[in-house]
């Protein structure tokens, strides 16, 4: 079932690449649970357990150059789109020393200029934004460059999924739309979400092309992805991808997810990805066991280091704040 | 020649598109149609490549602007009616209204929102909904009451560096003209002395300037001096201009086209009462629409809306406290 996907002579070349992502990812993520059951961490957490695959393959599958809206449980994809870990747990910790000043917190967070939209919480909202920037580069004479957002399956209810991929269709834009199908949206199952019998199938009815994978299978996601990534790049308009998962926790940390039934969780959907890619990087003989645990026990100090900076670095401070909205302070209101 | 309130929008238009690369039009018949008030008229032939049709995606609209301003675009969206906005209201006071104070890139997008009351018109082509904006961090909200000012103010929106809702009021869209267009203007943020007077000041914007500027020439005939201010913007409220005034007049009404609860004219009594209650000689008033959606036949909506005929009553009320 797995295979390898990358030419012969780079056996797993991008498996590997792939894989650190995700075992990064894992553990930061593990870290931010700690922490949040430690009260460290003011507001919600929330993981990416069952998705690393998926967002692992997004990310290495872009270019800097490209652009990418993530959502909630895609840290494996942030981090191989270019975020340093440190940025990631400045902004779970509230330093004012990290990209959102403690302004905004946890999986609100991207640096817009370089292509990394930060998320607002509204579901869909991201896609026309990520179609705003490849529409901008295309009149600015751009070209290569593909734009992913990324959504779960509970977002695809929304007006805001249905506007955008529409908009991106009709402008023919680099699109690669990913939706994490992962079961359940908070508490909701599939069967009171929608309909039909695969969400791919929407893709027809927008004129755009389908993709299905197996969103725990990380070579499958690397090659289907990957593909959509490619077709988006060479002009043939916007893409949708539909990985089947099971999210591996709560909705965020305060959620037992007592909902999920443990028929899903004993079948082939609630296989761990980390685990599975495991397997078969030794199975394959990629790599092998001392090195994995060289490369986890390397995330594990990263992650430790930056906690353990970021601890010591500034908060922010309310009385040097400038509470002004808009960059044109003159305009603003309510200024002291 | 003259020149009429649409037409100044289209000129100012023109004069962004002409004098900046990075503007651009999106919304719905905005192309070769040239919009559906022709606000847009010939641009697209005009500039090509620069003004696009839009699916009827009021959120996406939005959404595609915010993205475009984050490469460094001046997009102007135009919404076919203000009431319309609704759909991309999320868009706009969530997504581009929080961008620069989240991560410091400004969003310099303009959306367009024709609005306001015209006979006939009916609920969901009337609506004034600048408070619901203006009520969230992140925007500037103008209203602009004259021909100039829709010319001058459109190319300011275009040039601030942040989400701008700029309201242009479809009843003086071919009712008001003016010889030229301007060449200097007030900027941004600063209300204008309409008319000048001694004995009441009517503090109102868009379309009830001239409701209120009528109602000051009839009660001239009676002898009284009304002041009337402009505000031009909404957000920012030009708090000082509104107290200098009630300082030289003592009464205050506040006159808006919106709904009552909660918008512009309850902002701007609550300032004056808070910063300069000893300036004042008489509660202060407000005028709005009645609390229903606006109505579609005439007879309704005249009595609807303050008209100057109700801002004259409600002023010699206030006039005899």
């Amino acid at each position: 079932m797995l295979q390898s996907v990358t030419e012969p002579g780079t056996i797993g070349t991008a498996q590997l690449a792939a894989y650190r992502f995700m075992l990064r990812a894992r553990l930061l993520d593990d870290k931010f649970a700690a922490l949040y059951r430690a009260g460290k961490i003011h507001g919600g957490v929330f993981l990416g357990r069952g998705q690393e695959a998926l967002s692992a393959a997004i990310g290495v599958s872009l270019n800097p150059s490209d652009v990418f809206a993530p959502l909630i449980r895609d840290a494996a994809g942030r981090l191989a789109f270019g975020e340093t870990i440190i940025d990631a747990v400045r902004t779970y910790m509230g330093s004012a020393l990290g990209p959102m000043r403690g302004r905004d917190g946890n999986v609100h967070r991207g640096n817009p200029q370089a292509g990394y939209l930060p998320m607002i919480s509204h579901l869909g909202a991201m896609v026309s934004v990520v179609n705003g920037v490849l529409f901008a580069r295309r009149m600015k004479g751009v070209t290569g460059i593909v734009g992913v957002a990324c959504l779960g399956e509970g977002a695809t209810s929304t007006g805001s999924f249905h506007e955008a991929l529409n908009q991106a269709a009709v402008e023919k834009l680099p699109l690669v739309l990913v939706i994490a199908n992962n079961q359940y949206a908070y508490s909701t199952p599939n069967d009171r979400q929608f309909a039909c019998a695969d969400l791919a199938d929407k893709a027809a009815g927008y004129g755009v092309e389908p993709h299905s994978v197996a969103g725990n299978d990380f070579s499958a996601c690397l090659e289907i992805v990957g593909r959509a990534v490619a077709r988006a790049r060479a002009g043939h308009g916007p893409q949708l991808v539909v990985a089947s998962l099971l999210r591996l926790c709560g909705h965020g940390e305060h959620d037992d997810a007592g909902y999920i039934v443990p028929e899903l969780k004993n079948s082939p959907l609630g296989r761990d990805c980390l685990k599975l890619a495991e397997d078969f990087l030794l199975k394959e003989k990629i790599t092998d066991a001392a090195q994995l645990a060289v490369w986890r026990s390397e995330a594990i100090r990263e992650i430790e280091d930056a906690v353990a900076q970021v601890q010591r670095e500034p908060t922010p401070d309310p009385f040097a704040e400038n509470w002004t909205a808009l960059a044109t302070e003159n305009l603003a209101e309510g200024r002291e | 020649m003259s020149i009429t309130y649409l037409e100044a929008i289209r000129e100012a238009q023109a004069h962004a598109l002409r004098d900046d690369p990075r503007v651009f039009i999106y919304g719905q018949d905005v192309g070769a149609f040239g919009g559906a008030f022709k606000a847009t008229k010939n641009l697209a032939k005009e500039f090509p490549g620069r003004v696009f049709d839009a699916p009827i995606s009021e959120d996406a609209m939005v959404g595609l602007a915010v993205g475009a301003a984050i490469e460094g675009m001046r997009p102007i969206v135009e919404m076919q009616f203000a009431d319309f906005s609704t759909v991309g209201f999320n868009q706009v006071v969530n997504q581009a209204a929080t961008l620069f104070w989240r991560t410091q890139v400004s969003c310099p997008i303009t959306v367009r929102l024709p609005f306001g009351g015209t006979s006939g018109s009916g609920p969901f082509h009337s609506q004034c909904i600048e408070a619901i904006y203006a009520h969230y961090p992140g925007i500037v909200v103008l209203t602009p009451a004259t021909v100039e000012d829709a010319y001058s103010m459109l190319l300011a929106a275009v040039a601030t560096n942040d989400p701008v809702i700029f309201c242009e009021h479809k009843f003086l869209y071919y009712h008001l003209k003016a010889e030229k267009l301007p060449s200097e203007a007030l900027p941004i943020g600063k209300a204008r002395i309409a008319r000048e007077g001694r004995d009441l000041t009517i503090v109102t914007y868009s379309a009830m300037v001239h409701e209120a500027l009528a109602a000051a020439t009839e009660l001239a005939t009676e002898g009284w001096e009304i002041e009337v201010v402009d505000l031009r913007s909404v957000k920012p409220l030009d708090t000082d201009t509104v107290v200098a005034s009630v300082a030289r007049t003592g009464r205050l009404l506040c006159v808006g086209e919106a709904w009552p609860w909660g918008g512009v004219t309850a902002e701007v009594i609550a300032r004056v009462s808070a910063e300069s209650y000893g300036l004042l000689d008489a509660p202060p008033q407000r005028l709005n629409a009645k609390d229903t959606p606006v109505p579609y036949h005439p007879n309704l909506w005249a009595a609807h809306r303050p008209t100057a005929r109700s801002v004259a009553a409600a002023a010699r009320k206030l006039l005899r406290f």
